[in-house]
C-alpha cells in the first residue's frame, strides 16, 4: 500500500493526514484517525447508518426549532387525526398530542437513554472480563459465575426489579438496564482477553516489568474496545425496547414524557383503527437501530486489528 | 562471573493426571560477555528454558542465578532491568495498536528514563533505523524492520544479558543476515550476554561460542563451537543433528 | 515439442486490486515443465507462492490471473470451468502446502482423507480403494501403515503428516506435483526425509515437480533446474547443478546470506537490493 506523494513541495492537509512517516505523535494519531475514516467512508451502508443517526440527532438537538406543536399540549378535539391532516404531519395521538413534535422531543429521550446505557453496560463488562480473563484462577471463577447469574434472568424482568427497588424514572431506568446488560459484554471482553493474554507482546511488555493495571487498561482494553463498541452498535435496538418496556411498564420515562416505546405502548389501543399512532414512533426506533446496525458492520472493518493490518 | 546460573532445572505444564515435563534436570552456566546457543527440535524444551528463565512460565523447580541474584517467582524490577527478551515472530511481539514511539516511550517510563525523546532518537539509530520510523504502526513495517523494533524495546533498559528466542526463524535469509550481523555489533558495543535458542545450526554457530544441545526435555551436551564446527560431537544425537543440517546445506 | 512438457505457461500475472490500484504479484513470467523438478526461488512477497496457486487457479478474491497462455496436458488451464479445474487438481496436477495441520481434515480419519482423494477421481470399490491407500501409505515410508491409515491427523507427527499429504497428493496420480514449502514447517532431521520421499516418487513415476522454497541450497538439492523469482519477476533461471555458477547479484547475495556451519565469517554478507531489479525484464524459463 504505498501511498503517492505529489511533487508539490508544500504539504496540504491530505498529504499531511497520509504521511508515511509522521514526524509527531499528534500526526500519527491524526494519520490513524483519517485513514480510519477513509476505511470507513468507502464502505456506503455504514456511511448511510451514520447519515440516519447524525440525521436523528441533529433533530433532537434543534427539536424546539423543528417542532410545529408544544408536545405536551393536549387538545381532545383534535384527537386520533390521521397524517398530514390540519398541518400534523404525521398525525396526532389519543389525546390531541402532535406525534410530530413528540416524535423530536422524544428523540432526545431516547438517544439519551441509549447513549447513557452503550456508556456503562459496556464499561462493567470490560472491566469485569478483562479482569476475569488476565488474572485467571479463582477470581476468574467467582466474576464469571456472576456473570452467569445475571445471565440466567430474563433482562426486562431483572431491570424491573432494579427499578422497582430504585423507583422508577429515566436515570434509575439507564442504570437498570446497564446492570442487566453487562454480561455478554463481560464474556466477550474475557474471551478476547484469553487470547491476548498468551501474545508475545503481552509477554514483552510484561518482562519491562509493567504491572496488571497498566496491562489491561494500556495494552487489553484498546484490543478489546472494538469489539465491544461493534457488539453495543448491534445491541442498540434491544436496548431501545428494553427501555421502552419498561415504559410500558410504567417504570421508566413517565407520562407525558413522549419517549418512543411509552408513545407504542400508548398508541397499542388503537392500532387497528388508528395505525399511526404506534406505527410512526416504531418506524423511528426501526431507523435508529438500523442505523447502529449498519454503523457497527462498518466499524467492525475498520476497527478489526486483523484488517487493518493487510 | 557466570552471568546466568541453571541448576537442575525442571519446567512442568499442567497439574496431575495431565502434567507434562517440559524440561528435566537442566543444568548449565553462561559467563558475562558469553554467547550460548541452545539448539534442539521442536519440543527439545529449548523455548521453554528459555521463557521460564525470563518468568514467563510460573511452573518450574531447581535453581536459577542471575547475576548472582537468585531468582523467586516473582522477578525484581532489577531483574527486568537486567534481562530482556527477544521473541520469534516479530508480527506477534508488538502491540498491533502502538506505534514504535508509543512501544519505545512506555518501557522509557517503566524503567523511569528521563529524557525520552533523545533516547528512543538514539535506539532507533542504534537498531539501524532512521527517525522517520518513530511514529509508524507495526504494520507499516516489514519483518526485519519490526524485529529491529523488538530489539530496540529489549535494549531500552540497557539490559546486561539479551535472550533470544529464535529471532530470526520467521525472517527471510538476507534479512536474517542483517539481523544478526546486527545482534553481533550491539553485543561487541554493549558488552551483552547472549543466550540464543534455535533450530538452525548454522545461525547458531554463527554467533554463539558455546552450545547445548537439547534433546526430549534434557540436555544432552555443552560443546565449543570450534568442536561442532570441526563435527566433532559425542553424544549420538547431535551427531544426527549436525548430519542432517550439513547435508541440507549443499 | 511442446507436448512433451506438462505445463505451458506464457506471460503469467496475477493482480490484486487494493485501495491505491492494482498491485501486480507476479508480473509477467513464462515457463514450462517438463518432466523434471523445477525449483522456484524467492523471499517472502517474490510471487513464488502466487506462480504456484496461479497455474492451478487457485488465486483467491479478489486476486485475478492474466496471461497470454497457460496449458497443462493440453488443456487450457485460462478458461477452463471450475469444475472441468477440479477435475484437473489431483488428476493432472497436485499441490502439498507448508503446514501439514491446517492441510487435513482434523474430523476425518487419515484413511478416510485418503480414499476420499482416490474416489474423487477413480471408481473404485471400497476395498480397492483401501487396498491402494495402504499401499501409499506404504510408499511413504509409514510403518504400519494399517494403524496410521485408523488415526486422526492429530494423532500423527508434523513429518508424518507431511507424508500423509503426500500419500493423499499422490494417490490419484496425477502428472505434476507443486510442494509449496513442504518441509519448512519441520525439524531439520525430519526435513531431508520427508523430500527424500517425495523426490524418489517424484522421479520413480516420471512426474514433473514444481518445488518452492525460500531455501536455495535445499531446491538445488532436490531440483534439476531452478528459477530465481524477485519482486513477481524471473531473475535468472540455471541449472541446480551449476547454481554456484550463478550470476545474478540477487542469487549471489541469497547464497551468500546464510550463515554456514562449516565455512564461517566473522560477518555476514548483506544483500543491497538494486531498485533496478524490480525493472529487469523477466527471464524467460521456457524450455
Amino acid at each position: 500500500m504505498n501511498e503517492l506523494t505529489s511533487p508539490s513541495t508544500k504539504p496540504t492537509w491530505r498529504e499531511w493526514l497520509l504521511a508515511e512517516e509522521p514526524t509527531s505523535r499528534r500526526q500519527a494519531r491524526a494519520v490513524g484517525w483519517y485513514q480510519g475514516w477513509l476505511a470507513f467512508r468507502s464502505n456506503t451502508l455504514a456511511m448511510i447508518g451514520l447519515i440516519i443517526l447524525v440525521f436523528l440527532i441533529v433533530c433532537a438537538i434543534f427539536a424546539p426549532l423543528l417542532a410545529t406543536h408544544d408536545p405536551y399540549a393536549q387538545d381532545l378535539g383534535q384527537r386520533l387525526l390521521p397524517p398530514g391532516f390540519q398541518g400534523n404531519l404525521f398525525g396526532t395521538d389519543s389525546l390531541g398530542r402532535d406525534i410530530y413534535s413528540r416524535l423530536l422531543f422524544g428523540a432526545r429521550i431516547s438517544i439519551y437513554i441509549v447513549l447513557l446505557v452503550a456508556m456503562v453496560a459496556p464499561l462493567i463488562g470490560l472491566i469485569i472480563g478483562t479482569i476475569a480473563g488476565y488474572a485467571g484462577g479463582w477470581i476468574d471463577v467467582v466474576l464469571m459465575r456472576i456473570t452467569d447469574i445475571f445471565l440466567a434472568f430474563p433482562r426486562l424482568i431483572l431491570a424491573l426489579a432494579f427499578v422497582a427497588a430504585l423507583g422508577a424514572g429515566i436515570e434509575n431506568a439507564v442504570l437498570a438496564i446497564a446492570l442487566t446488560a453487562w454480561p455478554p459484554y463481560a464474556r466477550i471482553a474475557r474471551a478476547e482477553t484469553l487470547t491476548i493474554r498468551n501474545t508475545d507482546f503481552i509477554h514483552a511488555i510484561q518482562l519491562q516489568g509493567a504491572g496488571p493495571v497498566r496491562i489491561i487498561t494500556k495494552h487489553i482494553w484498546p484490543l478489546c474496545i472494538s469489539s465491544l463498541v461493534i457488539r453495543v452498535t448491534l445491541d442498540m435496538a434491544g436496548i431501545i425496547l428494553t427501555a421502552a418496556g419498561l415504559g410500558f411498564l410504567g417504570l421508566g420515562a413517565q407520562p407525558p414524557s413522549p419517549e418512543w416505546g411509552a408513545m407504542i405502548s400508548e398508541g397499542r389501543k388503537y392500532i387497528l383503527d388508528h395505525w399511526w399512532v404506534a406505527t410512526i414512533p416504531g418506524l423511528a426506533i426501526f431507523a435508529i437501530s438500523l442505523a447502529f446496525n449498519l454503523l457497527g458492520d462498518g466499524l467492525r472493518d475498520v476497527l478489526d486489528p486483523k484488517e487493518s493490518g493487510q | 562471573m557466570n552471568a546466568v546460573e541453571i541448576r537442575d532445572l525442571n519446567v512442568w505444564f499442567g497439574d496431575g493426571a495431565s502434567r507434562t515435563d517440559a524440561v528435566k534436570q537442566v543444568s548449565f552456566d553462561v559467563a558475562e560477555g558469553e554467547s550460548f546457543g541452545l539448539v534442539g527440535e521442536s519440543g527439545s524444551g529449548k523455548s521453554t528454558v528459555l521463557r521460564a528463565l525470563a518468568g514467563l512460565i510460573p511452573s518450574w523447580d531447581g535453581s536459577m542465578r542471575v547475576m548472582n541474584e537468585p531468582l523467586g517467582l516473582k522477578r525484581s524490577r532489577q531483574f527486568h532491568k537486567t534481562v530482556q527478551m527477544v521473541f520469534q515472530d516479530p508480527y506477534a511481539s508488538l502491540h498491533p495498536r502502538q506505534t514504535v514511539d508509543r512501544v519505545l516511550s512506555e518501557v522509557m517510563h517503566l524503567h523511569g528514563v528521563k529524557d525520552v525523546d533523545t533516547r528512543i532518537e538514539k535506539l532507533l539509530r542504534d537498531v539501524g533505523l532512521g527517525p522517520g520510523f518513530r511514529f509508524r504502526y507495526p504494520h507499516q513495517l516489514s519483518g526485519g524492520q519490526r524485529q529491529r523494533v523488538a530489539i530496540a524495546r529489549a535494549l531500552a533498559p540497557e539490559p546486561r544479558i539479551l535472550l533470544l528466542d529464535e529471532p530470526t526463524s520467521a525472517l527471510d535469509v538476507s534479512v536474517q543476515a542483517e539481523i544478526l550481523n546486527l545482534l553481533a555489533d550491539l553485543r561487541e558495543e554493549h558488552g551483552l550476554t547472549y543466550i540464543m535458542v534455535s533450530h538452525d545450526l548454522g545461525v547458531v554457530g554463527h554467533l554463539c561460542s558455546r552450545i547445548a544441545v537439547m534433546q526430549l526435555g534434557e540436555l544432552v551436551e555443552v560443546l565449543g563451537v570450534a568442536e561442532m564446527r570441526k563435527l566433532k560431537a559425542q553424544h549420538p544425537y547431535t551427531r544426527h543433528l549436525l548430519d542432517s543440517s550439513i547435508q541440507s546445506v549443499r | 515439442m511442446s507436448e512433451q512438457h506438462l505445463l505451458e505457461v506464457d506471460n503469467l500475472w496475477v493482480k490484486f486490486p487494493t485501495r491505491s490500484g492494482i498491485f501486480d504479484a507476479v508480473r509477467g513470467i513464462s515457463f514450462s515443465l517438463g518432466r523434471e523438478r523445477l525449483g522456484i526461488v524467492g523471499e517472502s512477497g517474490s510471487g513464488k507462492s502466487m506462480t504456484g496457486r496461479a497455474v492451478l487457479k487457485l488465486i483467491r478474491k479478489p486476486g485475478f490471473i492474466e496471461a497470454d497462455r497457460v496449458e497443462m496436458n493440453g488443456v487450457d488451464v485460462l478458461n477452463a470451468s471450475e469444475i472441468r479445474m477440479r477435475q484437473l487438481r489431483g488428476h493432472h496436477a497436485s499441490m502439498i502446502m507448508q503446514d501439514p495441520k491446517f492441510s487435513l481434515n482434523p474430523v476425518m480419519t487419515v484413511g478416510q482423507q485418503i480414499t476420499e482423494a482416490l474416489r474423487a477421481h477413480e471408481k473404485v470399490s471400497k476395498q480397492t480403494a483401501r487396498k491402494r491407500a495402504v499401499d501409499m501409505l506404504d510408499a511413504v515410508a509409514i510403518r504400519e501403515p494399517e494403524r496410521v491409515f485408523d488415526l486422526y491427523p492429530h494423532e500423527v507427527s508434523g513429518g508424518m503428516g507431511q507424508r500423509i499429504m503426500i500419500a493423499m497428493m499422490l494417490i490419484p496420480g496425477p502428472e505434476i506435483l507443486i510442494a509449496d514449502e513442504p518441509t519448512s514447517a519441520l525439524d531439520v532431521s525430519v526435513q531431508l526425509q520427508v523430500l527424500e520421499i517425495m523426490d524418489k516418487l517424484v522421479s520413480d513415476r516420471g512426474m514433473g515437480l514444481i518445488f518452492i522454497s525460500h531455501d536455495l541450497n535445499l531446491v538445488s538439492k532436490f531440483c534439476d533446474r531452478i528459477m530465481i523469482m524477485y519482486a513477481g519477476r524471473i531473475v535468472e533461471v540455471c541449472e541446480a547443478g551449476k547454481l554456484h555458477e550463478a550470476t545474478h547479484p540477487y542469487t549471489v547475495g541469497l547464497l551468500n546470506s546464510v550463515p554456514d556451519l562449516t565455512h564461517p565469517r566473522p560477518r555476514l554478507e548483506v544483500l543491497q537490493r538494486d531498485p533496478a531489479w524490480r525493472e529487469m525484464p523477466s527471464v524467460s524459463a521456457l524450455l
